[in-house]
């Protein structure tokens, strides 16, 4: 054994694994992560197949497995395992849910017939279908091999009637009730002001909404009431006779018959229907749009806020300020301002942008709709706008920072010799600086649209909602309502998780939308990437 | 390359006779000036005059104060917190340090060189316009033009020509430095500063830009800045020898190199020092 001294071993070396192992560490809860939600949020939407199975006790159950797990009580050596089966029928179950002793299943059986239907309410269903009332009053019994197609035909049909029933209920009575309320508050000025014209026209106007309103309603009452209605008849797992009209199905399967392909299908129409549509059932069932699009438009409006912000405070701060005690104190604070939990920020944003801010808006711009609309708030209450400044406000040190790097890491010499060449300092951020240093600011705006996109607890306070009845972005002017309250994916996936009453079917849909937010984060962090490498190339080769 | 890896030596080193052409001999004035760095004194009673189109070098081991004196004759050190200085500076008769002169307009009027070349991200077009640009010409035409001589001044327009819209970032070290010389006199300023032009380059890169400050110092009045003994016998009409943050002797470059006066002087140029 040679002496340290002349030992061929670098000293130190041993560190190198421990920098391995911190990396491996990291690396490990990452990928543990991803694949926890990835596993869980993308088989939510795989149709499995659904066993008929008969429970010692006596119970048949037709249900889909949800989970499996070790009974509490049992031992490591000798584990006895539960099932929960998703059986559906909630008005008839009284829950959705149903755990099952494993050692208590004497059969399970796979029958082609069973049937499984996800209803506009009352949750999803599993049945054995017995026959098909159409609407033309014919029967096609279960046995008859035109029996599936006739199903699909008036399961798109009664689609197509509730889609049109929807369209006049929300949009078209949704529209008219906007103007009306408009016409309202304006008729309640007049009344004050004691303007007589203004008065009988808004009354005309009033007059003629509510005619609008009285005929589209009609309308939607003829498209319920108007023509015979499919009704499928079944039996659910106990023998029990179901009816169900087919207006309240929104898509039929047969899980035992499918092929791969059908699965396929079945996966792309579910995953369809979650990212494009409105959500259903306390948000447990359907589509998470206005979600998705709530946090595409806060987060975009953040950065839209942010970056010109942050960038302009960095510049005075490197380029301009004075170095001293004063500056050494603005930027430790700036930093701190990073560590103070998001919740304060909240906190803030309510009680300056929201009452302050927001208050003075209204009388300001607003006070005629604060006096006659029952002192409803415009900009007084939680919005888009003021969930973005609080955001942009909780982000701005990442871009501080990030911007104050990049500008200290742009070589003395561009610097020098645009200043030589008589370029005054302003003209040498302008055109100098600032365009070199853009990289470095997009990846503090990146980090901030990180953390900015993920943030749950403030917008709690300023603005977000379980369930937004509009979207921020219509088709009545502005277009882009920034006051009103909005949607989130985080929101989302903490009222789905720990605010809904049926606990057990909400659970799947938190996976499937942390996945989507996961998904939507990378998306544009993704696209500021591409932008900043763009950048990038055109600084390459730079020798300073 | 013996001539360039040797010392230097006083006998070898051709100097070329210093030609006389009209104009003010007193352009630039240095008068008993001093500098600081914070309590540190970089310059120490300098005084010397600078004639018009005359090209003037500073000489000196590293440390001695040369390139400090160069940046200020365009204010660059204004950069620099914590400086301060005695005496005066004049150019044409005025004082830099007139409250009345802006800065910029001063830097607009001395260009300047720096050691390693610093052209900015943008195309060479771009790159040799930015002075004008910054004056608020928008003229295509009179950008062109301007471009157009100030890459033929540098000797550069025949190599660019045909890439004025390609990133300067793509030229080679010698087409960066001239280029960065292009943009110094684009906007024609009188007099030129040059800190080591050619101290990253190599000796062909070298020789184009000696070439180069021969021709330009028909309009110019140029002041460089060089640890090459060569390179000053070279290209001055006259130079200053500096040894910590004072001038020890000014004078033609012939006599500096052939005769000089003071024994540091003689020494430095030898070779015999430090």
């Amino acid at each position: 054994m040679a002496s340290s001294s002349d030992s061929s071993t670098p000293r130190g070396e041993p560190w190198v694994w421990f920098t391995g192992l911190g990396l491996i560490i990291g690396l490990g809860m990452v990928i543990g992560l991803l694949s926890l939600v990835i596993l869980n949020g993308v088989t939510v939407f795989w149709a499995p197949q659904v066993p008929v199975a008969q429970v010692d006790d006596g119970r048949t159950i037709i249900g889909q497995l949800a989970q499996r797990r070790i009974r509490a009580g049992s031992t490591a050596e000798n584990p006895r395992y539960e099932r929960q089966y998703q059986v559906g029928l909630r008005e008839l179950n009284g829950n959705s849910y149903l755990w099952v002793d494993e050692t208590k299943i004497k059969a399970e059986v796979f029958p082609d017939d069973v049937l499984g239907l996800e209803r506009v309410e009352h949750g999803p269903a599993f049945v054995r279908p017995q026959s098909l009332r159409k609407s033309d009053g014919k029967v096609v019994p279960i046995t008859d091999p035109a029996f599936e197609s006739a199903l699909q035909a008036e399961v798109a049909a009664a689609a197509a009637v509730r889609e049109k029933f929807e369209e006049i209920t929300r949009h078209r009575i949704g529209d008219v009730n906007h103007e009306m309320d408009e016409a309202r508050v304006a008729l309640r000025r007049a009344e004050d002001l004691k303007l007589a014209d203004e008065i009988a026209v808004r009354r005309r106007q009033i007059d003629g909404l509510e005619e609008r309103f009285v005929v589209l309603k009609a309308e939607a009452q003829k498209i319920v009431n108007g023509g015979a209605v499919a009704v499928l008849d079944s039996k659910d797992a106990a023998g029990r006779e179901v009816a169900i009209p087919l207006t309240q199905i929104v898509r039929t399967w047969f899980p035992n018959r499918l092929d791969t392909w059908g699965r396929t299908q079945l996966f792309a129409s579910r995953l369809g229907e979650f990212i494009f549509d409105e959500p259903r059932e306390a948000n447990t069932e359907g589509g998470l749009m206005p979600a998705i699009f709530g946090t595409l438009v806060m987060t975009v409006f953040m950065s839209l806020l942010v970056t010109p912000f942050g960038v302009i405070t960095a510049i005075y701060l490197r380029e301009y300020a004075q170095n001293g005690p004063i500056l050494r104190v603005v930027r430790i604070s700036v930093n701190n301002l990073a560590g103070v939990p998001s919740i304060v920020f909240g906190v803030f944003g309510l009680g300056f942008f929201v009452y302050v801010l927001g208050g003075s808006i209204d009388q300001l711009f607003f006070s005629d709709q604060l006096k006659y609309n029952n002192n409803t708030p415009v900009f007084g209450t939680g919005g888009l706008l003021w969930c973005s400044l609080t955001l942009a406000l909780m982000t701005l040190p990442v871009v501080i920072v990030a911007t104050e790097e990049a500008l200290a890491a742009v070589p003395r010499g561009m610097r020098e010799a645009s200043l030589a060449t008589g370029a005054s300092k302003w003209q040498t951020i302008r055109d100098i600086l600032l365009p070199a240093s853009a990289p470095g600011i997009l990846t503090g705006v990146i980090l901030a649209m990180a953390r900015g996109a993920g943030e749950v607890a403030p917008l709690m306070l300023v603005g977000v909602v379980k369930l937004a009845p509009t979207l921020p972005f219509d088709g009545n002017a502005p277009f882009l309502h920034l006051d009103r309250k909005f949607m989130h994916l985080g929101f989302h996936v903490y009222d789905l998780g720990f605010q809904s009453p049926d606990s057990d079917a909400a659970r799947p849909m938190v996976f499937a939308t942390t996945l989507l937010l996961i998904v939507l984060i990378i998306c544009l962090n993704l696209g500021a990437i591409t932008i900043r490498n763009r950048l990038r190339a055109r600084f390459k080769g730079a020798s300073f | 390359m013996p001539e360039i890896m040797n010392p230097p030596s006083s006998s070898r080193i051709k100097v070329r006779p210093a030609t006389e052409r009209e104009g003010r001999k007193d352009y630039i004035t240095i008068k008993d000036y001093g500098f600081w760095y914070g309590q540190k004194k970089a310059l120490d009673a300098i005084s010397l005059d600078i004639p018009e189109r005359q090209v003037v070098a500073f000489i000196g081991p590293s440390g001695c104060g040369k390139s400090t004196l160069l940046r200020n004759l365009n204010r660059m050190n204004d950069l620099v917190d914590g400086i301060s200085h005695e005496g005066d500076i004049t150019i044409n008769g005025r004082s830099i340090y007139d409250p009345g002169l802006e800065v910029i307009s001063l830097r607009r009027r001395v260009g300047m060189v720096f050691q390693k070349s610093n052209p900015f991200p943008k195309s060479v077009f771009e790159n040799v316009v930015y002075a004008l640009r910054v004056v608020g010409v928008r003229d295509r035409a009179v950008l062109e033009e301007a471009c157009e001589t100030s890459l033929r001044k540098a000797a550069l327009w025949d190599e660019v020509k045909d890439r004025l819209d390609d990133s300067a970032l793509g030229l080679s070290g010698g087409q960066m430095q001239r280029l960065c010389i292009a943009r110094a006199i684009a906007n024609r300023p009188e007099i030129l500063l040059m800190d080591e032009p050619c101290s990253a380059l190599d000796p062909i890169a070298t020789g184009k830009i000696e070439e180069l400050i021969h021709e330009l110092k028909e309009q110019f009045t140029i002041v460089i800045v060089t640890h090459s003994m060569q390179q000053a016998a070279r290209v001055s009409d006259r130079t200053a020898f500096f040894y910590l943050g004072k001038q020890i002797e000014y004078d033609t470059t012939e006599k500096i190199f052939m005769n000089p006066s003071q024994a540091q002087t003689e020494a430095y140029i030898s070779g015999r020092f430090g």
